[in-house]
C-alpha cells in the first residue's frame, strides 16, 4: 500500500455502496450510494445535521458504517483504521499540533509513515512552497494566523501524498474575503496535485464555486448528485432548489410529453415548456421552479403572469422585484442594474412576468 | 499622546491587580511564618552544638553537618564516610524516584479514563479518586499492612489455592514501601494529569491517526508532550513528599528500612542529636531543591513551553 501511495499520479476513486450510520438510535446516515470519481473535486453539501461529516468520517475511518461499504479503487476499505487508509483530512478547526513547528506538522503524516529524513525535508519544504509559507517553517503553529493555520494544515494533509484528501468545512472559520482566496487556492492545489478532493460545507456558492460535481444530503440521505449547473439549474427536488439559492415554485398542470421537454400550462393559463428530472414521466399537477433571473419584468400583458409589483429591494448590483402574482403567490424576479439610476418601476404597479426559453424545471415531488 | 482604549484598560487591570496585593497576605504571612521561618530556625540549629539531653546548646559548631558526611569513631575517634546516610539518602532517592514512575504508570491511565468520560460523569470519577483523603493516612497505611503481611488477604489467599506453600515475605521490604507510597500518593498524581488531559484537544488524536501515527505514536508524540505541565505537576507532587515521607516507611519498612524521615526523626529522638538532625533537614531541602531544577528545566526543554 505504501508503494502506491508514494507513486499515485492520479487521486483515488471512491465507491460508498449502502452507507447507513447509527448513533444509538438516531440515525445520521441512511443507505446512502455515491461514486466519486478520480482527480475530481467533490462536494458533499447540505445543512448542519445532514450526515455529511458523519459520512466525510467514514471516508477517513473514524467512524465504521454501521451497514455497507466504503470502497477505494475498488478494495473494500471499510474496516480499515484511518492510519491503514492513504486517505488524510482537512479537520475543521485544523487541528494543528501545538507543540510542533510549521514544518514538523507537516512533516508528522511522513514522519510516522518512517521515510527517511532527507525525503521529508524536502517534502515538507516543496510543500510550504506549494502553500506560500516559505521561510516560516520554524515558526511556531500557534502564532500563525488563520489562513496561515489553514495552509498548514492543508499542507501537512497533502504531504503525504494520499489518494483521497478529506476536508470538513475548512474555510468556515475564515473571513469572506480570506475565504474567497482559499477557495481559488483550494481549487487550484486540487488541479496542481491530481489528488481526489472530498469536500463539505453547508455554503453552497463555495460548493457551486469550487466543485466539480456536487450531491445535496439532507437528513442522512442524498438527494442528487450533478455538476453544479445541474445542482443550480435542473434541481430534480424541492430540497434542493429551495437550499441552492433563491427560486420560485409555481404549480402547473401537465399538458404533453415530448422528449426532455414537458409542456405545462400555468395559473394564469399561460403555456411555457419545462425540463424534469430522468426517471419520471410528469403528469397532472406539478411544481415547477424558475430562478428569479430567468425572468424579466415588463408591461401587464407582455409576459406569463401578471400581478402587482409589491416590493422593490435594491442590492447595488441588482434588483429584486417581489411580484404578488394573481392567485396568491409570490414572484421574485432578479435584474441586473445594467444603468445606473431608477429602474423604471415603482411599488403597487401592475406588471407582467416573462419567463425565460428553457429555463422551467418540474420537481420529482 | 492619545492613549488607546486598550491602554486605559490595560492600566486600570493593572491598577486592580496592584490594590489588591492584600488579598494574598492570608497565604503570605501563613508561607512566612509557617514555612521559612522555620527552616531558618532549622537551618541555625545545624550550626550549633548537640545539648546533652536533645536540644542545642548555643555555641557555633559545625559537627552537625561533619556528621552529615562523616562518622567518627567512639572509640579511636577515627573518622570514615557517613556510608549509613549516604546509603539512606541514595533509598530514598532510589524509592521516591520509583513511587514517582509507578504513580505515573497507574495515573496516566486512570486520568486518561476519567478525561474521557461524558463531562457529567467525570465529577463522580474524581470524588472517588479523593475518598481516600477522608481516611487518616496512617489508618490506609494500616491497611495496606493488613493486605500484605505474612498472615495477610494475599498470602492467606495463595497459600488456601496452593500456589505458594510459604508466606511472601513482602512486610518490612522495600517493595512494600514503594506500593505503600504509592498507594498513599496516586490521587496527587491523577488530579494534575486529569487536568491537563481535560484541556486536551481530543481531534489532535484523530489528526495523529489520520496522519499515520500508531496508537503508540500518537500517545507518545501528541499526548504526552500536550499534557507534559500535568506530568510535571504530579511528578513533583509525588516525588517531593515521597522523598521526605516518614509513616510509610516507618509502618511498612519496619526498622531496618528507614528512609530519609525515618533517619532525621531519629536524630531528633533517640539520637539527641538536633543539629545532626537539622542538618540532614537541610541536605534534604537542597536535594529536593536540586530535582525539581533539573526536573523543570529539562521538561521546559523539551518543548511543551508554546502549549498552556
Amino acid at each position: 500500500m505504501t508503494d502506491t501511495r508514494t507513486t499515485a499520479a492520479h487521486g483515488g476513486a471512491i465507491g460508498l455502496h449502502g452507507i447507513k450510520k447509527w448513533f444509538g438510535t438516531f440515525q445520521a446516515v441512511d443507505n446512502v450510494s455515491l461514486e466519486i470519481r478520480s482527480n475530481e473535486f467533490f462536494t458533499l453539501l447540505g445543512p448542519s445535521g445532514c450526515g455529511k461529516t458523519t459520512l466525510l468520517r467514514m471516508i477517513a475511518g473514524f467512524e465504521l458504517p454501521t451497514e455497507g461499504q466504503v470502497l477505494l479503487d475498488g478494495v473494500d476499505i471499510s474496516r480499515l483504521l484511518p492510519n491503514q487508509r492513504p486517505v488524510n483530512t482537512v479537520f475543521q478547526n485544523y487541528a494543528l499540533f501545538p507543540h510542533l513547528t510549521v514544518s514538523e506538522n507537516i512533516g508528522f503524516g511522513l514522519k510516522m509513515l518512517g521515510k527517511p529524513k532527507s525525503e521529508v525535508d524536502s517534502v515538507v519544504k516543496d510543500m510550504l512552497k506549494l502553500v506560500h509559507l516559505d521561510g516560516r517553517g520554524n515558526n511556531p503553529v500557534t502564532q500563525l494566523s488563520g489562513g496561515q493555520q489553514q495552509r498548514v494544515a492543508l499542507a501537512r494533509a497533502l504531504a503525504p501524498r494520499p489518494k483521497v484528501l478529506l476536508l470538513d468545512e475548512p474555510l468556515s472559520a475564515l473571513d469572506l474575503k480570506l475565504r474567497k482566496s482559499m477557495q481559488m487556492e483550494l481549487k487550484r492545489l486540487q488541479l496542481e496535485t491530481g489528488i481526489t478532493f472530498v469536500f463539505v460545507t453547508h455554503d453552497q456558492e463555495e460548493a457551486l464555486t469550487m466543485s466539480d460535481r456536487i450531491a445535496v444530503m439532507s437528513t442522512g440521505t442524498v438527494r442528487q448528485v450533478g455538476s453544479p449547473w445541474d445542482i443550480y439549474d435542473r434541481p430534480a427536488e424541492r430540497f434542493v432548489a429551495d437550499f441552492i439559492g433563491e427560486t420560485n415554485f409555481l404549480e402547473a398542470d401537465v399538458i404533453s410529453v415530448s422528449g426532455e421537454r414537458a409542456r405545462v400550462r400555468l395559473s394564469s393559463g399561460a403555456e411555457i415548456n419545462a425540463t424534469y428530472p430522468e426517471g419520471i414521466t410528469p403528469k397532472g399537477k406539478v411544481t415547477i421552479v424558475v430562478r428569479p433571473e430567468h425572468a424579466r419584468l415588463g408591461s401587464p400583458g407582455s409576459g406569463m403572469l401578471e400581478g402587482v409589483l409589491d416590493d422593490i429591494v435594491y442590492l447595488g448590483t441588482d434588483n429584486h422585484f417581489h411580484v404578488k402574482v394573481d392567485g396568491g403567490s409570490t414572484f421574485i424576479v432578479r435584474q441586473q442594474n445594467a444603468k445606473s439610476g431608477p429602474c423604471g418601476f415603482s411599488e403597487q404597479d401592475r406588471v407582467g412576468i416573462a419567463i425565460n426559453d428553457d429555463v422551467a424545471q418540474i420537481l420529482r415531488d | 499622546m492619545t492613549v488607546s482604549p486598550q491602554e486605559v484598560s490595560e492600566q486600570r487591570q493593572k491598577k486592580e491587580i496592584r490594590d489588591r496585593w492584600f488579598l494574598s497576605a492570608p497565604a503570605l504571612i501563613l508561607i512566612v511564618s509557617a514555612s521559612v521561618g522555620p527552616l531558618v530556625i532549622v537551618l541555625l540549629y545545624s550550626f550549633l552544638a548537640p545539648g546533652n539531653y536533645g536540644d542545642v546548646k548555643w555555641e557555633f559548631s559545625t559537627e552537625g553537618w561533619f556528621n552529615v558526611l562523616f562518622s567518627r569513631d567512639i572509640f579511636d575517634d577515627t573518622v570514615s564516610l557517613a556510608d549509613a546516610h549516604f546509603l539512606i539518602f541514595w533509598r530514598s532517592v532510589k524509592l521516591a524516584f520509583a513511587t514517582t514512575v509507578f504513580c505515573l504508570i497507574f495515573g496516566f491511565p486512570t486520568a486518561y479514563f476519567i478525561a474521557t468520560r461524558a463531562p457529567h460523569n467525570r465529577s463522580l470519577w474524581l470524588f472517588l479518586i479523593t475518598i481516600p483523603f477522608w481516611t487518616n493516612m496512617l489508618i490506609r497505611t494500616f491497611a495496606i499492612q493488613e493486605v500484605i503481611r505474612s498472615e495477610g488477604i494475599i498470602n492467606t489467599l495463595l497459600l488456601k489455592i496452593g500456589l505458594i506453600s510459604a508466606p511472601i515475605q513482602m512486610m518490612f521490604t522495600d517493595f512494600a514501601i514503594m506500593l505503600g507510597m504509592t498507594y498513599v500518593f496516586l490521587p496527587l498524581m491523577v488530579l494534575p494529569l486529569y487536568a491537563s488531559l481535560e484541556k486536551l484537544d481530543f481531534r489532535l488524536i484523530e489528526a495523529g491517526y489520520d496522519l499515520y501515527a500508531s496508537r503508540f505514536g500518537v500517545l507518545w508524540r501528541i499526548v504526552i508532550p500536550l499534557v507534559k505541565p500535568g506530568i510535571i505537576a504530579g511528578s513533583i507532587l509525588v516525588f517531593v513528599p515521597a522523598l521526605s515521607s516518614y509513616v510509610v516507611p516507618r509502618v511498612l519498612g519496619g526498622g531496618k528500612n528507614l528512609m530519609v524521615g525515618n533517619l532525621i526523626e531519629l536524630q531528633f529522638g533517640q539520637g539527641r542529636n538536633w543539629p545532626l538532625g537539622a542538618a540532614l533537614s537541610v541536605t534534604l531541602v537542597i536535594i529536593v531543591l536540586f530535582a525539581m531544577l533539573y526536573y523543570v528545566r529539562n521538561a521546559s526543554k523539551s518543548g511543551g513551553s508554546a502549549h498552556g
